[in-house]
């Protein structure tokens, strides 16, 4: 059987490529993707853990988690859609009337 | 493995059940409203807010848990549920004239303010991790909504994008943090935690501290400590004046009820690493807040960094925790939601269409121009600078006072200099106001009795607080011991 931690590995370094994403990449859509990507590592922990445990609480977590995901998506990308029409780019470095 | 429904009980979620059930009707009724006239739906709503602040006063009697103890009914939740139905109150009355002037009055509008309501209290009732997930992403994917709700103006749109990138991301912190409490213990009930915690299991398991620092992050972000607040000014500078406001006073409040129910019960046994970790950011955020505060000309950001200055605060309390540190808590989120909502208030009443009239040197000679207002700011300033006899002050005395009885002396010391240094930038307003020729001439403000309704409601509770804290003091300190066990 794979261990745990070979699963919990996994989860954290696609984790962290998402983080990694986040912090260095200038496409907003990608950015987006990137903590898509993170939230999906989530995912990956709370079904080894939840195999692991042999609880079922985990598994039905990652429904929750992917629900929400979906809502954050329609709302995020109709943000950027008003924002496209207001300013034609997805570059977060033009993305800058008020200073970080 | 097998999965059972809990009980459904849905006596003890009457209140939120009012809240989307209200949002819900305003969705509908707003299809039958003619364009400009969408003012009904404020009274709506306040009805709404009303009747679910009337269905909680019930619950009051005996704390108890509901749907297999994922919702607890405590005087903790029941103190913030209450919090956050006010703090929605007063953004609606003060919205509605804003919402005019800058044309952008539509029904979308209150639906979403009640739904973030929703989340908030979910937040505070919410025993189970999931449930307090859920109640978060409620909260913030309204917001992200409603930060962006001027769709025509840039500066809207980028503080709603910055929101929802930052948002989403410090959410992915959150999660992660949840799945390694959930490895750690077995559960994401924060009863059982707390039990698996307190009956001596091995405190040293690597997933728990991972757990809780991801939770510290996560919540970082979205209270907007420092070093996770850049998001903050921009998202407050840029997202309507209105929404600001709720943000400011409300977000942080339910960002809190979940944080202290999460570490000061579930993860008390921790408390000796945690509490390290906060120390520290309570001295960043306290510090970074107030001096860059100094260096800002528009109002809005000026108290985008004060409100991170504040969490700041309210940080030290958490490091000090205890009785005296928790109630503290509750007694300064709520002076610090009506001092903000007040100042807001007087921001909005000043503004002009196009978000214009929002700096500095636009509130010279305010003070003789529309006396009432400028004096209500002034109040405002001076309950956020801590001067007596304030809310503001009271809240800042019971916080440092905690902290010095807990034995954070050197914490509660940087924190009075802090506040210190912060009446530097308050009281500049109030100078701004009385001590400055007026400018060119400006338009007229607009008025509306909602308006002078939430201004004259801020005021009291600020001066009221300030002057007799002592029943509120009392409930604050009977709210937070079903957390403290």
């Amino acid at each position: 059987m794979v261990p745990l931690s070979a699963y919990l590995i996994l989860s954290a370094f696609l984790f962290a490529t998402g983080v990694v994403g986040v912090a260095t990449r200038r496409n907003v859509l990608i950015i987006f993707m990137s903590i898509e990507l993170m939230l999906n590592a989530v995912n990956l922990a709370f079904v080894a853990f939840s195999r692991f445990l042999h609880s079922m609480d985990g598994q039905i977590i990652v429904l929750f988690v992917m629900t929400v995901a979906a809502a954050e998506v329609a709302v995020g990308l109709a943000i950027i859609i008003a924002l496209f029409r207001n300013k034609e780019t997805v570059d977060v470095a033009e993305i800058n009337l008020m200073k970080w | 493995m097998e999965i059972t429904l809990p009980p459904v009980d849905l006596g003890a979620i009457t209140p939120e059940l009012i809240v989307t059930g209200t949002a819900l009707v305003i969705l509908l009724v707003d299809l039958f409203l003619p364009r400009d006239r969408k003012t009904p739906l404020a009274y709506l709503s306040l009805l709404g807010l009303v009747l679910a602040f009337a269905a909680s006063l019930p619950l009051w009697g005996r704390a108890r848990y509901a749907f297999k103890e994922s919702i607890s009914l405590d005087p903790f939740s029941l103190f913030f549920s209450s919090l956050f139905l006010l703090i929605a109150a007063l953004t609606i009355l003060i919205s509605t004239n804003y919402l005019e002037r800058e044309e952008i009055h539509r029904g979308e509008y209150y639906a979403l303010l009640l739904f973030a309501t929703l989340g908030m209290m979910l937040l505070a009732k919410g025993m189970d991790l999931v449930v307090l997930f859920l109640g978060l992403e409620t909260l913030s994917i309204s917001l992200y909504t409603l930060a962006g709700f001027m769709r025509a103006r840039l500066r809207s749109n980028e503080s709603a994008l910055k929101y929802l990138l930052l948002g989403a991301f410090a959410s992915g912190f959150l999660l992660y943090g949840i799945a390694f409490l959930y490895g750690a213990t077995g559960t994401t009930n924060l009863k059982k935690v707390a039990v698996f915690l307190g009956k001596g299991a091995p405190l040293s398991d690597p997933f728990l501290f991972i757990g809780a620092g991801l939770l510290i992050v996560g919540f970082g972000f979205k209270v907007a400590t420092v070093p996770f607040h850049m998001w903050a000014p921009d998202v407050y500078e840029g997202a309507p004046t209105s929404v600001t406001a709720f943000m400011i006073a409300g977000t942080k409040a339910a960002a809190f009820s979940a944080f202290l129910r999460i570490f000061l019960y579930s993860l008390a046994p921790l408390k000796p690493n945690w509490s390290a970790v906060l120390w520290v950011l309570a001295v960043l955020t306290m510090t970074l807040g107030n001096v860059v505060a100094i260096a800002q000309q528009n109002i809005k950001r000026m108290l985008a960094y004060s409100s991170i200055a504040h969490a700041g605060y309210i940080l030290v309390a958490v490091v000090a925790g205890g009785e005296l540190g928790g109630s503290s808590i509750l007694f300064y989120l709520l002076a610090y939601a009506l001092m903000n909502l007040g100042a807001f208030a007087v921001v909005i009443l000043l503004g002009q269409k196009g978000e214009e009239n929002l700096n500095l040197p636009d509130y010279a000679g305010v003070g003789y121009r529309h006396p009432l207002p400028a004096l209500a700011m002034a109040i405002f300033m001076f309950s956020l600078a801590g001067i007596p006899p304030t809310a503001g002050f009271m809240g800042k005395f019971y916080v440092f006072s905690a902290a010095v009885k807990a034995g954070y002396i050197g914490l509660a010391i940087i924190g009075v200099l802090n506040s210190v240094v912060s009446v530097f930038f308050y009281l500049r307003v109030t100078v701004m106001m009385y001590m400055r020729e007026p400018r060119a001439e400006v338009g007229p403000i607009y008025t509306s009795p909602a308006l002078a309704a939430a201004l004259v409601i801020a005021v009291w509770g600020t001066l009221q607080l300030g002057l007799f804290p002592g029943r509120l003091l009392e409930l604050a300190l009977r709210s937070i011991r079903p957390l403290l066990g």
